[in-house]
């Protein structure tokens, strides 16, 4: 670092929200997994930093028929969902490996920004299958949204927790490239809702995550729903995959879950 | 601001966001962590931080301070050296020797947690530590033999376990 830095460390959330502002010239370090290397290779130079590992937003409520995960839970610990959101357990289990997982958090994984060489954001398919809301701090103040629509502008809010009805079932499956850990290229999440609407969602794409909405129209008939599924994305060539690779995958993706969500009715 | 490293306390003069793997490095002369990749991806610059294996290069100091920072200079010495030491020297679990201090440090968290001697969950456990020597059937060797509670005696190297459960090579 060339200029000097002011570092805050925030002790609580309402701290952390009013420190945050409306987030212009504000770094954000949570887990520090993606924005610590940025640092170090010169891609960012904070001016002012916010470090959040002791703003308390490491909090996870699954005591009722909802789920609430505090944006500073280490990735790591979505692993004690398996009963109540199997396939948010599964995909987080299939992040990085079990370091960068108790470091990194549910928030800087659902907030993190597109990069040139693979796929981030694995866990916002399963919070978008989920319906999960957003709950966030910024300009105008505290609000809560879908996630779907903070996605859209998460780089300008601070992420406070999501909050998720327990479905009835849930699937996932992912495309994965084999390295010391699996990469994920491209992946799927589909949610039974307690009312028996299904949901679909994908990550891997040219942007951040999405719902699949043609394809969920067609669910009940998954060869359908998967060649329906293409036409709800934007897929990106990547150091991982090309484009036309993906866009062969993601049926498969769309019929394996269906098929598990199948089995699980 | 303050870290203990190795049981040592030390006043920490460097920028806050400097990484911890440069703290321990160019600050304190603590030079087991190895820079490797520098963006999470080798395990290499791995250390326990109360406890628990983190990345180094990941780390902003400031994000840990108070911190009890252990890494194998503190875990045993040459003289007596700690279980996950004995159990890579007896097994031959390093060759180069870069990953060593990485792996050993996950090694031993991970029978600190309860882990067991199924090979498929250290690889799981060690899956974030790469060797490019790819001597990675003496590593779990190695880390099983910690996790059974194996005594060592390091003037002899064991033959490879690891060999045996490949099947099929005669």
């Amino acid at each position: 670092m060339t200029k000097a830095t002011e570092v805050i460390s925030p002790t609580s959330a309402d701290e952390a929200a009013s420190l945050f502002g409306d987030g212009s010239g504000v770094t954000v370090i949570a887990g520090g997994t993606i924005v610590v290397p940025d640092i170090t290779y010169g891609r960012v130079a904070p001016g002012k930093a916010l470090l959040l590992g002791g703003a308390g937003l490491d909090t996870l409520d699954a005591t009722g028929s909802t789920v609430t995960v505090g944006a500073g839970l280490p990735v790591q610990r979505l692993s004690e969902l398996a009963e109540d959101a199997e396939a948010l357990a599964e995909c987080a289990l299939n992040v990085a490996d079990y370091e960068v997982r108790r470091q990194g958090t549910v928030g800087g994984n659902v907030c993190a920004g597109a990069a040139d060489d693979a796929p981030r954001g694995d866990l916002q398919g399963p919070l978008l299958a989920l319906d999960a809301t957003a709950r966030s701090a910024g300009a105008g103040g505290e609000r809560s949204e879908p996630l779907e629509e903070f996605l859209a502008h998460r780089a300008d809010r601070l992420l406070l927790d999501l909050t998720f009805e327990k479905p009835a079932a849930s699937a996932f499956a992912s495309l994965d490239y084999p390295h010391t850990h699996a990469y994920t290229v491209l992946a799927v999440t589909g949610v039974r809702a307690a009312d028996g609407t299904v949901r679909l969602a994908a990550t891997g794409l040219a942007g951040h995550g999405a719902r699949l909405r043609a394809a969920e129209a067609a669910a009940g008939d998954p060869k359908a729903a998967g060649a329906a599924a293409v036409g709800d994305v934007t897929l990106g060539d990547d150091a991982l995959a090309s484009a036309w690779y993906r866009e062969r995958a993601l049926p498969v993706l769309v019929r394996r879950v269906l098929a598990k969500l199948g089995e699980a009715a | 601001m303050n870290l203990t490293v190795n049981g040592i306390a030390h006043e920490i003069e460097s920028a806050p966001l400097t990484t911890l793997l440069d703290v321990l490095r160019e600050e304190l002369g603590v030079t087991s962590p190895k820079a490797g990749c520098e963006q999470g991806g080798c395990g290499s610059c791995t250390v326990l931080v109360d406890g628990e294996p983190q990345r180094a290069c990941l780390t902003a100091v400031a994000s840990v301070e108070g911190a009890d920072v252990t890494t194998v200079e503190g875990i045993g010495t040459a003289a007596s050296l700690a279980a996950v030491q004995q159990a890579f020297t007896h097994h031959y679990a390093a060759q180069c020797g870069f990953c060593t201090s990485g792996m050993m440090l996950a090694a031993e968290a991970y029978v600190q947690r309860g882990g067991t001697d199924d090979r498929g969950a250290i690889q799981e456990a060690l899956a974030g530590h790469v060797c490019r020597c790819t001597g990675y059937v003496k590593i779990i060797d190695a880390v099983a033999a910690l996790a059974r509670g194996d005594e060592f005696d390091i003037t002899v190297t064991a033959p490879s376990a690891g060999m045996t459960n490949l099947g099929g090579v005669q």
